[in-house]
Protein backbone atom coordinates (compact mmCIF):
# COMPACT_ATOMS: atom_id res chain seq x y z
CA UNK A 1 0.00 0.00 0.00
CA UNK A 2 2.88 2.34 0.26
CA UNK A 3 2.65 5.82 1.25
CA UNK A 4 -1.39 5.22 0.44
CA UNK A 5 -0.93 3.55 3.88
CA UNK A 6 0.71 5.79 5.40
CA UNK A 7 -1.10 8.59 4.22
CA UNK A 8 -4.50 6.71 5.57
CA UNK A 9 -2.97 6.09 9.53
CA UNK A 10 -1.95 9.74 9.40
CA UNK A 11 -5.46 11.22 8.30
CA UNK A 12 -6.83 8.25 10.95
CA UNK A 13 -4.81 10.40 13.27
CA UNK A 14 -2.56 6.92 14.64
CA UNK A 15 0.28 9.18 14.54
CA UNK A 16 2.05 9.01 17.82
CA UNK A 17 -1.32 8.78 20.36
CA UNK A 18 -1.55 11.42 23.08
CA UNK A 19 -0.80 8.40 25.64
CA UNK A 20 2.99 8.61 24.76
CA UNK A 21 5.06 9.82 27.25
CA UNK A 22 6.89 12.50 26.14
CA UNK A 23 4.82 12.61 21.98
CA UNK A 24 1.74 13.53 22.67
CA UNK A 25 2.72 15.76 25.43
CA UNK A 26 6.14 16.83 25.08
CA UNK A 27 5.85 18.11 28.16
CA UNK A 28 5.62 15.25 29.79
CA UNK A 29 9.29 14.89 29.59
CA UNK A 30 9.49 11.94 27.36
CA UNK A 31 12.91 13.07 26.40
CA UNK A 32 14.64 13.84 29.28
CA UNK A 33 14.14 11.11 32.09
CA UNK A 34 17.36 10.55 33.93
CA UNK A 35 16.58 7.34 35.21
CA UNK A 36 17.23 5.18 32.22
CA UNK A 37 19.38 2.52 31.58
CA UNK A 38 22.50 3.40 29.32
CA UNK A 39 23.00 2.02 26.26
CA UNK A 40 26.59 0.41 26.56
CA UNK A 41 24.80 -3.35 26.69
CA UNK A 42 23.27 -2.56 23.83
CA UNK A 43 25.93 -1.50 21.82
CA UNK A 44 28.05 -4.42 23.11
CA UNK A 45 25.33 -6.92 21.61
CA UNK A 46 25.28 -5.05 18.17
CA UNK A 47 28.83 -4.88 18.36
CA UNK A 48 29.29 -8.89 18.93
CA UNK A 49 26.15 -9.68 16.46
CA UNK A 50 27.97 -7.57 13.78
CA UNK A 51 30.80 -9.82 13.98
CA UNK A 52 28.51 -13.03 14.63
CA UNK A 53 26.18 -12.24 11.73
CA UNK A 54 29.42 -13.28 9.56
CA UNK A 55 31.05 -15.96 12.01
CA UNK A 56 32.73 -17.64 8.56
CA UNK A 57 34.41 -14.40 7.73
CA UNK A 58 35.07 -13.38 11.16
CA UNK A 59 35.87 -16.53 13.23
CA UNK A 60 36.02 -19.54 10.82
CA UNK A 61 38.36 -18.89 8.73
CA UNK A 62 40.64 -17.15 11.15
CA UNK A 63 40.58 -20.41 13.05
CA UNK A 64 41.29 -22.06 9.79
CA UNK A 65 44.44 -19.90 9.03
CA UNK A 66 45.46 -20.55 12.52
CA UNK A 67 45.24 -24.22 11.66
CA UNK A 68 46.96 -24.11 8.67
CA UNK A 69 49.97 -22.17 10.71
CA UNK A 70 50.04 -25.27 13.03
CA UNK A 71 50.31 -28.38 10.03
CA UNK A 72 52.72 -26.46 8.11
CA UNK A 73 55.17 -25.08 11.20
CA UNK A 74 55.00 -28.27 12.69
CA UNK A 75 55.59 -30.21 9.87
CA UNK A 76 58.56 -28.61 8.63
CA UNK A 77 60.19 -27.90 12.00
CA UNK A 78 62.34 -30.66 13.83
CA UNK A 79 60.36 -32.66 15.40
CA UNK A 80 62.65 -34.27 17.70
CA UNK A 81 63.19 -30.16 19.29
CA UNK A 82 62.00 -29.67 22.93
CA UNK A 83 61.25 -26.41 24.72
CA UNK A 84 61.55 -25.80 28.15
CA UNK A 85 62.81 -29.24 28.99
CA UNK A 86 60.06 -31.86 27.59
CA UNK A 87 57.71 -29.59 25.75
CA UNK A 88 57.59 -30.38 21.96
CA UNK A 89 57.68 -27.87 19.42
CA UNK A 90 53.97 -28.59 18.06
CA UNK A 91 53.13 -28.29 21.62
CA UNK A 92 54.99 -25.06 22.14
CA UNK A 93 53.76 -23.59 19.03
CA UNK A 94 50.11 -23.75 19.92
CA UNK A 95 49.53 -21.30 22.53
CA UNK A 96 51.74 -18.89 20.89
CA UNK A 97 49.18 -19.96 17.63
CA UNK A 98 46.59 -19.51 19.62
CA UNK A 99 47.38 -15.93 21.44
CA UNK A 100 48.72 -14.56 17.94
CA UNK A 101 44.57 -15.24 16.38
CA UNK A 102 43.18 -13.92 19.19
CA UNK A 103 45.32 -10.68 19.24
CA UNK A 104 44.95 -10.18 15.61
CA UNK A 105 40.98 -10.95 15.37
CA UNK A 106 40.87 -8.81 18.54
CA UNK A 107 42.51 -5.69 16.90
CA UNK A 108 40.30 -6.63 12.98
CA UNK A 109 36.91 -6.63 14.69
CA UNK A 110 37.13 -3.03 16.46
CA UNK A 111 39.59 -1.25 13.76
CA UNK A 112 36.70 -2.85 10.90
CA UNK A 113 33.55 -2.42 12.69
CA UNK A 114 34.81 1.51 13.48
CA UNK A 115 36.21 2.13 10.34
CA UNK A 116 33.41 0.56 8.06
CA UNK A 117 30.88 2.74 10.50
CA UNK A 118 33.06 5.79 9.60
CA UNK A 119 32.98 5.35 5.84
CA UNK A 120 29.34 4.60 5.98
CA UNK A 121 28.41 7.34 8.12
CA UNK A 122 26.23 5.21 10.18
CA UNK A 123 28.69 5.96 12.85
CA UNK A 124 25.90 8.21 13.41
CA UNK A 125 23.80 6.08 15.06
CA UNK A 126 26.25 5.66 17.93
CA UNK A 127 27.33 9.54 18.06
CA UNK A 128 23.68 10.97 18.46
CA UNK A 129 22.48 8.81 21.28
CA UNK A 130 23.53 9.53 24.88
CA UNK A 131 26.45 7.80 24.77
CA UNK A 132 29.35 8.70 26.93
CA UNK A 133 32.98 7.99 25.74
CA UNK A 134 33.57 5.11 28.49
CA UNK A 135 30.29 3.47 26.78
CA UNK A 136 31.81 3.64 23.44
CA UNK A 137 35.41 2.43 24.20
CA UNK A 138 33.77 -0.55 26.87
CA UNK A 139 31.43 -2.07 24.19
CA UNK A 140 34.08 -1.62 21.11
CA UNK A 141 36.81 -3.17 23.28
CA UNK A 142 34.79 -5.91 25.03
CA UNK A 143 33.54 -6.62 21.92
CA UNK A 144 36.88 -7.09 20.27
CA UNK A 145 37.27 -9.71 23.59
CA UNK A 146 34.82 -11.42 22.93
CA UNK A 147 35.69 -11.92 19.17
CA UNK A 148 39.04 -12.42 20.11
CA UNK A 149 38.29 -15.39 22.44
CA UNK A 150 36.00 -16.79 19.98
CA UNK A 151 38.72 -17.30 17.52
CA UNK A 152 41.65 -18.45 20.53
CA UNK A 153 39.02 -20.73 22.03
CA UNK A 154 38.08 -22.27 18.38
CA UNK A 155 42.29 -22.99 17.36
CA UNK A 156 42.47 -24.57 20.86
CA UNK A 157 39.29 -26.79 20.91
CA UNK A 158 40.52 -28.28 17.45
CA UNK A 159 43.85 -28.56 18.06
CA UNK A 160 43.85 -30.86 21.29
CA UNK A 161 42.46 -33.81 20.18
CA UNK A 162 45.92 -34.02 18.22
CA UNK A 163 48.30 -31.84 20.30
CA UNK A 164 47.99 -32.85 24.28
CA UNK A 165 47.86 -30.03 26.07
CA UNK A 166 47.85 -29.39 30.19
CA UNK A 167 46.74 -26.05 31.44
CA UNK A 168 49.24 -25.43 34.34
CA UNK A 169 47.57 -21.62 35.36
CA UNK A 170 44.49 -21.36 33.98
CA UNK A 171 44.52 -18.33 35.76
CA UNK A 172 47.38 -16.44 33.52
CA UNK A 173 45.75 -17.69 30.94
CA UNK A 174 42.69 -16.08 31.00
CA UNK A 175 44.53 -12.54 32.28
CA UNK A 176 47.32 -12.54 29.46
CA UNK A 177 44.53 -13.45 27.19
CA UNK A 178 41.78 -10.73 28.40
CA UNK A 179 44.83 -8.31 29.22
CA UNK A 180 46.13 -8.71 25.00
CA UNK A 181 42.74 -8.84 23.08
CA UNK A 182 41.70 -5.95 25.20
CA UNK A 183 44.83 -3.83 24.60
CA UNK A 184 44.34 -4.82 20.95
CA UNK A 185 40.96 -3.86 20.41
CA UNK A 186 41.94 -0.46 21.96
CA UNK A 187 44.75 -0.39 19.30
CA UNK A 188 42.13 -1.31 16.78
CA UNK A 189 39.86 2.21 17.76
CA UNK A 190 43.06 4.07 17.39
CA UNK A 191 43.99 3.25 14.27
CA UNK A 192 40.28 3.49 12.95
CA UNK A 193 40.07 6.82 14.54
CA UNK A 194 43.11 8.30 12.95
CA UNK A 195 42.59 6.39 9.38
CA UNK A 196 40.62 8.38 6.92
CA UNK A 197 40.83 5.27 4.04
CA UNK A 198 40.48 1.43 4.81
CA UNK A 199 43.99 1.40 3.63
CA UNK A 200 45.08 3.26 6.04
CA UNK A 201 43.97 0.85 8.85
CA UNK A 202 45.71 -2.15 6.72
CA UNK A 203 48.92 -0.31 6.94
CA UNK A 204 48.65 0.04 10.68
CA UNK A 205 47.55 -4.22 10.77
CA UNK A 206 50.11 -4.98 8.54
CA UNK A 207 52.93 -2.78 9.19
CA UNK A 208 52.69 -2.18 13.25
CA UNK A 209 50.42 -5.22 14.57
CA UNK A 210 51.76 -7.82 12.43
CA UNK A 211 55.62 -7.49 12.87
CA UNK A 212 54.83 -7.27 16.16
CA UNK A 213 52.88 -10.71 16.75
CA UNK A 214 54.94 -12.59 14.43
CA UNK A 215 58.49 -11.23 16.24
CA UNK A 216 57.20 -11.79 19.98
CA UNK A 217 58.05 -15.37 19.92
CA UNK A 218 55.40 -17.48 18.64
CA UNK A 219 57.32 -19.67 16.65
CA UNK A 220 59.97 -19.78 18.98
CA UNK A 221 61.55 -19.06 22.37
CA UNK A 222 63.57 -15.75 22.34
CA UNK A 223 66.62 -17.67 23.94
CA UNK A 224 67.22 -19.35 20.44
CA UNK A 225 67.69 -15.93 19.00
CA UNK A 226 71.53 -13.86 19.55
CA UNK A 227 71.81 -11.87 22.06
CA UNK A 228 71.06 -8.93 20.36
CA UNK A 229 67.29 -9.88 19.00
CA UNK A 230 66.45 -11.36 22.49
CA UNK A 231 66.84 -7.56 23.75
CA UNK A 232 64.57 -5.90 21.06
CA UNK A 233 62.03 -8.38 21.83
CA UNK A 234 61.97 -7.08 24.97
CA UNK A 235 60.43 -4.02 23.82
CA UNK A 236 57.32 -5.65 21.83
CA UNK A 237 55.06 -5.55 24.24
CA UNK A 238 53.36 -8.77 22.30
CA UNK A 239 55.90 -10.47 23.50
CA UNK A 240 55.05 -10.18 26.91
CA UNK A 241 51.43 -11.03 26.39
CA UNK A 242 52.72 -14.46 24.20
CA UNK A 243 55.40 -15.18 26.58
CA UNK A 244 52.87 -14.90 29.84
CA UNK A 245 49.92 -17.01 27.97
CA UNK A 246 52.09 -19.92 27.42
CA UNK A 247 53.48 -19.84 30.95
CA UNK A 248 49.82 -20.56 31.96
CA UNK A 249 49.80 -23.78 29.92
CA UNK A 250 53.66 -25.02 30.78
CA UNK A 251 54.37 -23.49 34.38
CA UNK A 252 57.51 -22.01 31.84
CA UNK A 253 58.50 -19.17 29.90
CA UNK A 254 61.14 -16.50 29.16
CA UNK A 255 60.28 -13.78 31.38
CA UNK A 256 58.79 -14.38 35.22
CA UNK A 257 54.67 -13.75 34.38
CA UNK A 258 54.19 -11.37 37.13
CA UNK A 259 57.23 -9.07 35.31
CA UNK A 260 55.49 -9.61 31.72
CA UNK A 261 52.12 -8.89 33.22
CA UNK A 262 53.22 -5.72 35.03
CA UNK A 263 54.28 -4.35 31.08
CA UNK A 264 51.03 -5.48 30.01
CA UNK A 265 49.21 -3.68 32.18
CA UNK A 266 51.24 -0.60 32.01
CA UNK A 267 50.53 -1.14 27.97
CA UNK A 268 46.97 -1.67 28.43
CA UNK A 269 46.54 1.67 31.22
CA UNK A 270 48.89 3.73 28.32
CA UNK A 271 46.47 2.38 25.04
CA UNK A 272 43.12 2.66 27.17
CA UNK A 273 44.37 6.12 28.18
CA UNK A 274 44.96 7.73 25.19
CA UNK A 275 41.70 5.99 23.41
CA UNK A 276 39.32 7.85 25.76
CA UNK A 277 40.85 10.68 25.51
CA UNK A 278 40.60 10.38 22.02
CA UNK A 279 36.77 9.45 21.96
CA UNK A 280 36.08 11.99 24.70
CA UNK A 281 37.51 14.88 22.49
CA UNK A 282 35.94 13.40 19.58
CA UNK A 283 39.02 13.47 17.47
CA UNK A 284 38.01 12.80 13.79
CA UNK A 285 34.86 11.67 15.18
CA UNK A 286 32.59 14.66 16.04
CA UNK A 287 33.67 17.05 13.34
CA UNK B 1 10.04 27.75 30.97
CA UNK B 2 12.43 27.95 28.19
CA UNK B 3 12.39 27.45 24.36
CA UNK B 4 12.86 23.67 23.10
CA UNK B 5 15.92 25.09 21.06
CA UNK B 6 18.83 28.08 22.61
CA UNK B 7 21.39 28.54 20.30
CA UNK B 8 23.20 31.70 21.70
CA UNK B 9 26.48 33.10 19.72
CA UNK B 10 27.66 30.00 18.27
CA UNK B 11 30.48 30.25 15.84
CA UNK B 12 32.60 27.22 14.40
CA UNK B 13 35.28 27.39 11.96
CA UNK B 14 36.42 24.66 9.74
CA UNK B 15 40.15 25.54 8.53
CA UNK B 16 39.75 28.83 6.72
CA UNK B 17 35.94 28.37 6.44
CA UNK B 18 33.68 30.09 8.83
CA UNK B 19 30.89 27.91 9.21
CA UNK B 20 28.70 29.94 11.70
CA UNK B 21 29.31 32.93 13.16
CA UNK B 22 28.02 34.42 16.62
CA UNK B 23 24.50 32.43 15.56
CA UNK B 24 21.84 33.34 17.79
CA UNK B 25 18.57 31.55 17.30
CA UNK B 26 15.25 30.44 19.40
CA UNK B 27 12.65 27.85 18.39
CA UNK B 28 9.59 27.65 21.01
CA UNK B 29 8.29 24.57 22.21
CA UNK B 30 5.93 23.07 19.48
CA UNK B 31 6.84 25.08 16.59
CA UNK B 32 7.39 24.52 13.16
CA UNK B 33 10.82 25.92 12.64
CA UNK B 34 12.49 26.21 9.36
CA UNK B 35 16.27 26.66 8.80
CA UNK B 36 16.53 27.64 5.01
CA UNK B 37 19.95 28.83 3.19
CA UNK B 38 21.77 27.95 -0.04
CA UNK B 39 24.72 24.91 -0.04
CA UNK B 40 27.52 25.79 2.11
CA UNK B 41 25.31 28.53 4.64
CA UNK B 42 26.03 26.70 7.83
CA UNK B 43 22.75 24.63 8.19
CA UNK B 44 23.94 21.08 8.73
CA UNK B 45 26.33 22.74 11.07
CA UNK B 46 23.92 23.98 13.06
CA UNK B 47 22.08 21.19 13.40
CA UNK B 48 25.56 19.12 13.94
CA UNK B 49 26.19 21.22 16.71
CA UNK B 50 22.58 20.97 18.16
CA UNK B 51 22.90 16.91 18.18
CA UNK B 52 26.39 17.14 19.56
CA UNK B 53 28.24 15.57 16.24
CA UNK B 54 29.89 18.68 15.80
CA UNK B 55 31.09 21.14 19.04
CA UNK B 56 30.68 24.83 18.37
CA UNK B 57 34.43 26.70 18.77
CA UNK B 58 32.52 29.41 21.36
CA UNK B 59 29.02 29.85 21.98
CA UNK B 60 26.29 27.56 23.83
CA UNK B 61 23.37 26.05 22.34
CA UNK B 62 20.53 24.33 24.38
CA UNK B 63 18.08 21.56 23.64
CA UNK B 64 14.84 21.60 25.95
CA UNK B 65 16.86 23.50 28.29
CA UNK B 66 19.64 21.11 28.68
CA UNK B 67 23.25 22.12 27.05
CA UNK B 68 24.32 19.96 24.61
CA UNK B 69 27.79 19.74 26.00
CA UNK B 70 27.93 19.65 29.74
CA UNK B 71 23.96 18.08 29.84
CA UNK B 72 24.52 15.99 26.50
CA UNK B 73 22.65 13.14 28.01
CA UNK B 74 19.49 14.82 28.50
CA UNK B 75 20.07 16.82 25.53
CA UNK B 76 20.29 14.04 23.32
CA UNK B 77 17.33 12.16 24.50
CA UNK B 78 15.17 15.43 23.41
CA UNK B 79 16.30 15.54 20.52
CA UNK B 80 15.44 13.15 17.04
CA UNK B 81 17.58 13.88 14.26
CA UNK B 82 16.76 12.38 10.66
CA UNK B 83 20.31 13.12 8.47
CA UNK B 84 20.51 14.61 5.49
CA UNK B 85 22.71 11.17 4.00
CA UNK B 86 20.42 7.73 3.13
CA UNK B 87 23.02 6.11 5.49
CA UNK B 88 22.19 2.47 7.39
CA UNK B 89 23.98 -0.60 8.33
CA UNK B 90 23.69 -3.65 6.70
CA UNK B 91 23.96 -5.72 8.82
CA UNK B 92 20.36 -5.68 10.10
CA UNK B 93 17.07 -5.90 9.33
CA UNK B 94 14.04 -3.07 9.88
CA UNK B 95 13.13 -4.55 13.48
CA UNK B 96 16.65 -5.00 14.81
CA UNK B 97 17.85 -1.33 13.29
CA UNK B 98 14.82 0.37 15.53
CA UNK B 99 15.82 -2.49 18.71
CA UNK B 100 19.17 -1.33 18.65
CA UNK B 101 18.26 2.57 18.49
CA UNK B 102 16.32 2.31 21.15
CA UNK B 103 18.91 0.65 23.24
CA UNK B 104 21.18 2.95 22.56
CA UNK B 105 18.99 5.54 24.52
CA UNK B 106 18.70 3.21 27.02
CA UNK B 107 15.30 1.89 26.23
CA UNK B 108 14.34 -1.79 26.51
CA UNK B 109 11.65 -4.06 25.22
CA UNK B 110 10.23 -1.01 23.48
CA UNK B 111 8.84 -3.70 20.72
CA UNK B 112 5.11 -2.35 20.92
CA UNK B 113 6.56 1.66 20.28
CA UNK B 114 8.89 0.40 17.03
CA UNK B 115 5.74 -1.62 16.13
CA UNK B 116 3.29 1.48 15.92
CA UNK B 117 6.18 3.79 14.22
CA UNK B 118 6.91 1.12 11.53
CA UNK B 119 2.71 0.74 10.88
CA UNK B 120 2.32 4.53 10.73
CA UNK B 121 5.42 4.91 8.83
CA UNK B 122 3.99 1.96 6.26
CA UNK B 123 7.39 -0.39 7.27
CA UNK B 124 5.70 -3.01 9.08
CA UNK B 125 5.90 -5.59 5.61
CA UNK B 126 9.52 -4.63 5.84
CA UNK B 127 9.94 -5.31 9.25
CA UNK B 128 12.09 -8.60 8.86
CA UNK B 129 14.16 -7.21 5.57
CA UNK B 130 17.39 -6.30 5.57
CA UNK B 131 18.32 -2.67 5.49
CA UNK B 132 20.82 -3.03 2.30
CA UNK B 133 17.40 -4.61 0.93
CA UNK B 134 15.02 -1.22 0.91
CA UNK B 135 14.95 1.30 -1.50
CA UNK B 136 16.32 4.58 -1.01
CA UNK B 137 12.64 5.58 -0.19
CA UNK B 138 12.13 3.08 2.52
CA UNK B 139 15.63 3.40 3.95
CA UNK B 140 14.19 7.54 4.62
CA UNK B 141 11.45 6.17 6.19
CA UNK B 142 13.80 3.90 8.32
CA UNK B 143 15.31 6.93 9.41
CA UNK B 144 12.54 9.00 10.24
CA UNK B 145 11.41 5.80 12.43
CA UNK B 146 14.88 5.73 14.50
CA UNK B 147 14.62 9.34 15.34
CA UNK B 148 11.39 8.79 16.74
CA UNK B 149 12.58 5.60 18.78
CA UNK B 150 13.22 7.61 22.43
CA UNK B 151 9.74 9.48 21.86
CA UNK B 152 11.90 13.36 21.60
CA UNK B 153 9.77 16.08 21.63
CA UNK B 154 12.52 18.01 19.17
CA UNK B 155 12.29 16.52 15.89
CA UNK B 156 15.21 17.85 13.22
CA UNK B 157 15.43 16.85 9.72
CA UNK B 158 17.88 17.77 7.29
CA UNK B 159 16.27 18.07 4.24
CA UNK B 160 14.41 14.92 4.65
CA UNK B 161 12.83 14.87 1.06
CA UNK B 162 16.06 15.72 -1.08
CA UNK B 163 15.92 13.00 -3.50
CA UNK B 164 12.50 11.76 -2.85
CA UNK B 165 9.77 10.92 -5.50
CA UNK B 166 6.94 13.47 -4.86
CA UNK B 167 4.38 10.46 -3.51
CA UNK B 168 6.70 9.76 -0.52
CA UNK B 169 7.48 13.65 -0.36
CA UNK B 170 3.71 14.67 0.25
CA UNK B 171 3.13 11.28 2.93
CA UNK B 172 6.42 12.73 4.74
CA UNK B 173 4.68 15.84 5.42
CA UNK B 174 1.45 14.91 6.30
CA UNK B 175 3.39 12.86 9.17
CA UNK B 176 5.45 15.43 9.62
CA UNK B 177 2.77 17.82 10.60
CA UNK B 178 0.66 15.62 12.41
CA UNK B 179 3.73 15.10 14.77
CA UNK B 180 3.75 18.60 15.15
CA UNK B 181 0.32 18.89 15.97
CA UNK B 182 0.63 16.39 18.53
CA UNK B 183 3.03 18.79 20.21
CA UNK B 184 6.46 18.08 18.92
CA UNK B 185 8.60 20.55 17.91
CA UNK B 186 9.70 20.18 14.38
CA UNK B 187 12.89 21.83 12.71
CA UNK B 188 13.34 21.49 9.23
CA UNK B 189 15.99 22.39 6.69
CA UNK B 190 14.84 21.96 2.47
CA UNK B 191 15.55 23.58 -0.52
CA UNK B 192 12.07 23.39 -1.51
CA UNK B 193 10.88 26.46 -0.54
CA UNK B 194 7.08 25.63 -1.18
CA UNK B 195 8.05 23.34 1.46
CA UNK B 196 9.17 25.29 4.04
CA UNK B 197 6.13 28.01 3.22
CA UNK B 198 3.48 25.72 3.58
CA UNK B 199 5.03 23.98 6.68
CA UNK B 200 6.82 26.34 8.90
CA UNK B 201 5.40 28.70 10.91
CA UNK B 202 8.63 30.66 11.63
CA UNK B 203 11.76 31.13 9.54
CA UNK B 204 15.32 31.57 9.89
CA UNK B 205 17.49 32.28 6.41
CA UNK B 206 21.10 31.40 6.45
CA UNK B 207 23.95 32.52 4.45
CA UNK B 208 27.51 32.02 5.08
CA UNK B 209 27.06 31.11 8.66
CA UNK B 210 24.80 34.07 9.49
CA UNK B 211 21.32 34.42 10.15
CA UNK B 212 19.93 37.26 7.34
CA UNK B 213 16.30 36.76 8.12
CA UNK B 214 14.58 35.30 10.93
CA UNK B 215 10.47 36.13 10.93
CA UNK B 216 7.47 34.18 10.96
CA UNK B 217 6.76 33.12 7.42
CA UNK B 218 3.79 35.26 6.72
CA UNK B 219 5.94 38.72 7.80
CA UNK B 220 8.91 37.44 5.58
CA UNK B 221 6.46 37.08 2.71
CA UNK B 222 4.52 40.36 3.44
CA UNK B 223 7.79 42.29 3.86
CA UNK B 224 8.40 42.35 0.15
CA UNK B 225 6.24 44.36 -2.22
CA UNK B 226 7.30 42.89 -5.48
CA UNK B 227 3.92 42.14 -6.86
CA UNK B 228 4.39 40.61 -10.75
CA UNK B 229 1.36 41.53 -13.21
CA UNK B 230 1.90 39.89 -16.42
CA UNK B 231 0.36 40.97 -19.72
CA UNK B 232 -0.17 39.99 -23.50
CA UNK B 233 -1.75 42.46 -25.07
CA UNK B 234 -2.79 43.13 -28.45
CA UNK B 235 -1.10 46.41 -29.09
CA UNK B 236 2.81 46.79 -28.09
CA UNK B 237 2.28 48.31 -24.60
CA UNK B 238 2.15 52.56 -24.30
CA UNK B 239 5.84 54.11 -23.55
CA UNK B 240 5.72 54.59 -19.96
CA UNK B 241 4.86 51.02 -19.24
CA UNK B 242 6.95 49.19 -21.79
CA UNK B 243 10.34 51.01 -20.38
CA UNK B 244 9.26 49.48 -16.88
CA UNK B 245 7.98 46.07 -18.65
CA UNK B 246 10.21 43.09 -19.17
CA UNK B 247 9.50 40.31 -21.55
CA UNK B 248 9.43 36.41 -20.91
CA UNK B 249 10.10 33.86 -22.76
CA UNK B 250 6.51 33.10 -23.81
CA UNK B 251 6.41 37.25 -25.17
CA UNK B 252 4.23 38.34 -22.72
CA UNK B 253 5.44 41.08 -20.28
CA UNK B 254 5.94 41.18 -16.85
CA UNK B 255 5.24 44.53 -14.90
CA UNK B 256 6.64 44.69 -11.06
CA UNK B 257 4.25 46.49 -8.37
CA UNK B 258 4.91 47.48 -5.24
CA UNK B 259 1.08 47.02 -4.13
CA UNK B 260 -2.03 46.60 -5.29
CA UNK B 261 -2.91 50.00 -5.85
CA UNK B 262 -1.24 50.12 -8.72
CA UNK B 263 -3.00 47.73 -11.04
CA UNK B 264 -5.59 50.17 -11.41
CA UNK B 265 -3.63 52.93 -13.03
CA UNK B 266 -1.97 50.12 -15.35
CA UNK B 267 -5.28 49.20 -16.65
CA UNK B 268 -6.61 52.99 -17.01
CA UNK B 269 -3.26 53.46 -18.98
CA UNK B 270 -4.13 50.26 -21.40
CA UNK B 271 -7.88 51.70 -21.34
CA UNK B 272 -6.62 54.98 -22.87
CA UNK B 273 -4.00 53.50 -25.18
CA UNK B 274 -7.15 51.37 -26.26
CA UNK B 275 -4.21 48.77 -25.95
CA UNK B 276 -6.80 45.21 -25.70
CA UNK B 277 -5.72 42.99 -23.17
CA UNK B 278 -5.64 39.09 -23.73
CA UNK B 279 -4.27 37.33 -20.95
CA UNK B 280 -3.77 38.62 -17.69
CA UNK B 281 -2.23 37.23 -14.34
CA UNK B 282 -0.95 38.94 -10.69
CA UNK B 283 1.38 36.83 -8.84
CA UNK B 284 1.98 37.65 -5.22
CA UNK B 285 5.60 37.41 -3.61
CA UNK B 286 6.40 33.74 -2.41
CA UNK B 287 9.35 32.64 -0.11
CA UNK B 288 11.10 32.14 -3.06
CA UNK B 289 11.04 35.75 -3.97
CA UNK B 290 11.63 36.44 -0.16
CA UNK B 291 14.81 34.01 -0.22
CA UNK B 292 16.30 35.18 -3.48
CA UNK B 293 15.96 38.84 -2.29
CA UNK B 294 17.49 38.45 1.34
CA UNK B 295 20.52 36.62 -0.46
CA UNK B 296 21.05 39.14 -3.35
CA UNK B 297 20.57 41.83 -0.55
CA UNK B 298 23.04 40.11 1.79
CA UNK B 299 25.51 39.76 -1.18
Amino acid sequence: MSAEGWEKNAAAGKILPPEAPGCGSPALGGGSSGARMTGFPTLFHKEVLRFWKVALQTVAAPVLTTLLYLIIFGHVMDRSARMYGEVSYVQFLVPGLVMMSLLQNAFANSSSSLMQSKMTGNIIFVLLPPLAHWELFAAYVLAAVVRGFMVGAGVLVVTLPFVGLDVQHPLWVLAFALAGSAILGALGLIAAILADKFDQVAAFQNFLIMPLTFLSGVFYSIHSLPEFWQDVSHFNPVFYMIDGFRYGFFGASDVDPLRGFAVVAVCFAAVTALTLAMLKSGYKLRN
Amino acid sequence: MSAAIEVRQVSKRFGSVQALERVDLEVGKGEFFGLLGPNGAGKTTLINILAGLTRADSGSARVMGFDVASDYRAARRALGVVPQELVFDPFFTVRETLAIQSGYFGIRNNGPWIDEVMANLDLTSKADANMRSLSGGMKRRVLVAQALVHKPPVIVLDEPTAGVDVELRQALWLFIRRLNEAGHTIVLTTHYLEEAESLCQRIAMLKLGRVVALDTTVNLVRRLHNLRLRLRTSQPLPAALAERAQLIADGSRVLALREYGEVESVLARLREAKCHIEEMELAQPDLEDVFLETMNRER
